[in-house]
């Protein structure tokens, strides 16, 4: 099925004379990175599911400029952001969905004094939204019934801007046993990649940050640690992996749960 | 007559030295760069009586929440008493508030409850601080003199509360033998006990009084003008630092202004050059942070909460927020010395970056805003942390060699990594 997803461009439904309602910003590490290309498929799934009419920039979206920003290079972000902005308003986007708790934080926050005015929403928003009107409603005996899940607040989600519920609230309506690790919400930790650090190798210290994270995953003795950030996907996974507990916890997306959870 | 006069040249000397420490810190944080005009004031009331009169943010940790909420609530309300020692002390009266009657006792009795909280908080302070050896309380940036400086201000209080303490329970006791310009007011509850132990001879008693009470005041005063030199400042600077706050949301990091009108004109070459003078880009030194980060730095008092929320310091690195702000108050010190000495800055071959604040500490930070989110009194190293960076790579274009290429592949692909652009739809086929 997967081979068949398909996913307009708001170039070409312009061509047809129509307008989205919703433009997916996809990110880079949802369009290249192959863990977090299963994340975007699956949210194309969830909006496909729901007949949102929804497109993607395809080639014409570049970096928001989130990395050049955090590094220092405030040249490079802002010709990122008015090249996007530029693309952005040409097509009228007034919507739009990210993958990506950074791409949303910059098109939300940091767009709108450089001239891109836009409703921005994270994908765990929109999972919630849609459950909210009944449009998602996960499977009753979806596998996650009963399953010890965890979740990991990506920091530009979380304390970046004061969203805690949304995915919270989705994970809650599989019926499973939410579990809190010990630093959680406002007092969660970091998984290592946030400020470019997932471009660089850490400073001396005595520890990877995704290691000192992923004990807190594996106290909580989950099955299952959700997050909804490509970069802290990556982060977990790979802690997972060095501690040698990929038997015993999955990291997943909320979107992915979602998909699951739904049968879609 | 001459202890009246004693006490008005005391008391004058110690508030005049102590505005002119406090003009010297203003102008210092003037030093900083503008952060445009304050709006949302109702806004910014509300957080002021939330996060500093009502330090909401310090229950993040209950147990030293509440006990600094003793020391707080203590040195609030016993600081009433101060209005009736000064005018006791420039009139010659004694105890002139007693008219108040009723209110009077209630007054006296509140103030002794709260003298001894503060007294077993402090104790306590000074135990996990110095034998429980909490981390974030004996971590390397608090070494020799911020160490000193946090006992001195507990040792203080401990002594300032006794000696109030006492001087109730001897002026109690003296009340009880009928003593004539010791007519009885105020009630007494901690004293009271307190006055058993105290010897019986009149003159005894007057002098452990009167010694109490000039100590109690002397101590208040030298307190007043330790402050400016003391992590201790919060306790003023807490409310404007909080009523200064960012409103914007964690996240949203503010885009450079003359950055964006070179961007434009790079854009766009039809557009006009950008006129506006050039300013350095990012923060090499004091002068080039906003006021609102100098004030940060004095307003500090060291807690730690930041650098033992900070996911670097946690593994070891050598970043810690709270050093971030400790050097920032250093420098700026310095830079103010350097003003005092010379009529105006002299360059010191010395900056904020490099002299205090290391290249590895600033590329250790991953912008959790952990550090922001912790801080009690809302400073944000982040913003400190931020410009640094944005001097190292825009001025110098030192950024380390990893990012070099990231920042090159965005460049050239849009993207962090080596892909194509033409690739970027390729998950759609898969």
């Amino acid at each position: 099925m997967e081979n068949t997803l398909q996913i307009p461009t708001a170039a070409e439904l312009i061509a047809k004379g129509e307008i989205p309602d919703l433009l997916f910003w996809v990110g880079c590490a949802g369009s290249y990175d192959e863990r977090a290309q299963r994340i975007t498929r699956d949210i194309c799934k969830i909006l496909h599911h729901v007949g949102i009419k929804f497109a993607i920039l395809g080639n014409e979206e570049s970096c928001t400029g989130d990395p050049a920003k955090r590094a220092g290079n405030e040249f490079l972000f802002q010709m990122q952001a008015m090249t996007n902005i530029e693309i952005l308003n040409n097509y009228e986007i007034k919507k739009i969905v990210t993958a990506c708790p950074h791409c949303f934080n910059t098109l939300k926050n940091e767009y709108p004094s450089l001239g891109g005015h836009y409703d921005v929403i994270h994908h765990t928003q929109l999972i919630q939204s849609l459950i909210d009107k009944g449009m998602l409603k996960p499977a009753d005996g979806n596998s996650f019934k009963g399953k010890r899940i965890t979740y990991h607040d990506p920091c530009y989600l979380g304390r970046g801007n004061n969203i805690y519920e949304a995915p919270r609230k989705v994970l809650e309506s599989l019926d499973a046993d939410l579990i809190e690790m010990k630093r959680c919400k406002s007092n969660g930790l970091c998984c290592g990649a946030g400020g470019a650090q997932m471009f660089k190798e850490a400073e001396n210290g005595i520890k990877e940050i995704n290691l000192e994270r992923t004990e807190d995953i594996i106290d909580t003795k989950a099955s299952i640690v959700a997050s909804s950030c490509p970069f802290c996907m990556t982060m977990l996974s790979d802690g997972i992996k060095v501690k040698e507990k990929e038997a015993e916890i999955q990291v997943l997306d909320v979107a992915e749960i979602t998909v699951k959870a739904n049968n879609l | 007559m001459i202890s009246q006069i004693v006490f008005a040249i005391l008391l004058v000397s110690a508030a005049y030295l102590f505005y002119l420490n406090a003009y010297k810190i203003i102008r210092n944080i003037k030093l900083g760069r503008s952060i445009g005009t304050i709006k949302n004031i109702p806004e910014r009331l509300k957080i002021m009586l939330l996060v500093a009169f009502g330090q909401q943010k310090m229950f993040k940790r209950p147990i030293s929440a509440l006990l600094h909420l003793l020391v707080y609530l203590g040195f609030v309300i016993i600081n009433i008493e101060m209005l009736e020692i000064i005018i006791d002390g420039l009139f010659g009266t004694h105890r002139i508030l007693g008219f108040l009657g009723n209110l009077y006792n209630v007054l006296i009795a509140s103030f002794e409850i709260l003298a001894i909280g503060v007294l077993v908080a402090c104790i306590l302070f000074f135990i996990r601080r110095n034998i429980l050896k909490i981390k974030r309380l004996n971590q390397a940036e608090l070494e020799h003199w911020p160490k000193t400086d946090a006992n001195l201000i507990l040792i203080a209080e401990i002594l300032l509360m006794s000696a109030f303490l006492l001087m109730n329970a001897a002026d109690y006791k003296l009340q009880s033998l009928h003593v004539t310009h010791y007519p009885p007011l105020g009630s007494f509850p901690i004293s009271a006990h307190l006055a058993t132990l105290l010897p019986e001879s009149v003159s005894t008693l007057f002098f452990i009084e009167r010694f109490c009470w000039w100590f109690h005041i002397i101590g208040v005063l030298i307190f007043l003008n330790y402050l400016p030199y003391s992590k201790h400042l919060h306790i003023i600077l807490a409310f404007p630092n909080t009523y200064f706050s960012k409103l914007t949301a964690k996240g949203k990091f503010e885009n450079v202004a003359s950055i964006t009108a070179e961007v434009k004109a790079m854009l766009n070459p039809d557009l006009p050059a950008p006129t506006t003078e050039v300013i350095r880009f990012g923060v090499k030194d004091v002068q080039d942070l906003t006021w609102k980060n100098l004030l940060d730095a004095y307003t500090c008092t060291e807690c730690g909460r930041c650098t033992a929320a900070c996911p670097a310091n946690i593994t070891g690195k050598l970043l810690s927020p709270r050093k971030i702000m400790m050097d920032t108050r250093d420098r700026l010190v310095e830079v103010g010395q350097n003003i005092d000495a010379n009529k105006e800055y002299i360059d010191d071959n010395k900056s904020l970056l490099d002299t205090y604040i290391s290249r590895e500490e600033i590329w250790a930070c991953t912008t959790c805003n952990a550090c922001v989110e912790q801080c009690p009194v809302n400073i944000n190293p982040l913003e400190i942390i931020m410009g640094l960076r944005q001097y190292v790579v825009m001025e110098e274009s030192q950024a380390p060699t990893s990012l070099n290429n990231m920042m090159s592949n965005l460049e050239n692909n849009g993207a962090p990594w080596k892909y194509a652009q033409a690739d970027r739809t390729n998950w759609t086929e898969k």
